[in-house]
């Protein structure tokens, strides 16, 4: 099975995408023990898609942004592109049909 | 634009002189004026591109051999202020069966003024599409890594 194959370990990897939590923040309205939570952060940890770090006495998880980094920047590539485009041809048209 | 790694969502705006109208009927209804050329998923080369301009509607693509590849399904129509639609693209490049690992891109068009309009993008949910990030992950660094599979794909699709 697959990291994100799991849907507590999909929750957990979408409530990260928000920013960096602690476990107890992460297990908050989850159906699983805080223990369990551990155990999906370890296996998303060695999948490489979370990593970790300590900070004061507690540890904060967060998506790991060498995997993220490398699609976001596509994306946001392509998506710049494409309204670069989607404006000329505004434009175009409405000089065409003012 | 600041691109923050650790988001799952791309932002883009752009301000366009046209109203609002006619800025919301080239991005949907003409999508296929300004859709950058070569991003498509057929086989074949691509004859048309059709936006269906309704809730439920599809965006789909024709290839000159007749295939078609719906690869979006309108989920909110309403001009001309803001049309949402689903990326049923895997990062394998392939049609995506599952709604749930589908991502979105919501538009919303602002009239700035009469002959002005701005327009703001959102891509969300790319986390949804479930295993390419992990053969992504795994992926980066490696020489045939992510970049070059996308090189790849964007040369077989000539753009």
């Amino acid at each position: 099975m697959t990291a994100l194959g799991d849907p507590t370990r999909r929750a957990i990897f979408e409530r990260l995408a928000d920013g960096p939590l602690a476990v107890g923040a992460i297990a908050l309205n989850l159906p699983v023990s805080r223990p369990a939570v551990s155990q999906h952060l370890k296996v998303l940890k060695q999948a490489g898609l979370v990593i970790d770090r300590p900070v004061a006495n507690r540890r904060l998880y967060s998506l790991d942004p060498r995997g993220v980094g490398e699609l976001h920047a596509y994306f946001d590539r392509f998506w710049n592109h494409a309204l670069r485009a989607f404006k000329a041809a505004a434009e175009q048209r409405g000089e065409e049909s003012p | 634009m600041t691109i923050q790694a650790t988001d799952t969502s791309v932002r883009a705006s752009v301000l366009v002189e046209a109203a609002i109208e006619h800025a919301f009927a080239v991005f949907t209804e003409q999508m296929a004026t300004w859709w950058p050329a070569g991003h498509h998923i057929l086989e074949a080369e691509l004859a048309e591109m059709v936006f269906e301009a309704r809730v439920g509607g599809h965006i789909y693509d024709h290839g000159v051999d007749g295939s078609e590849s719906h690869w979006a399904r309108v989920l909110a129509y309403e001009p001309p202020h803001r049309v949402v639609f689903s990326w049923d693209i895997s990062l394998q490049w392939q049609l995506e069966t599952n709604p749930e690992r589908a991502s979105e891109v919501e538009v919303r068009f602002v009239a700035d003024s009469p002959e002005r309009t701005r327009v703001e993008l959102e891509y969300r949910g790319i986390e949804r599409h479930g295993e390419g990030w992990e053969q992504m992950q795994a992926a980066v660094g490696s020489p045939n890594g992510w970049n070059s599979g996308l090189a790849a794909f964007a040369h077989r699709l000539g753009s």
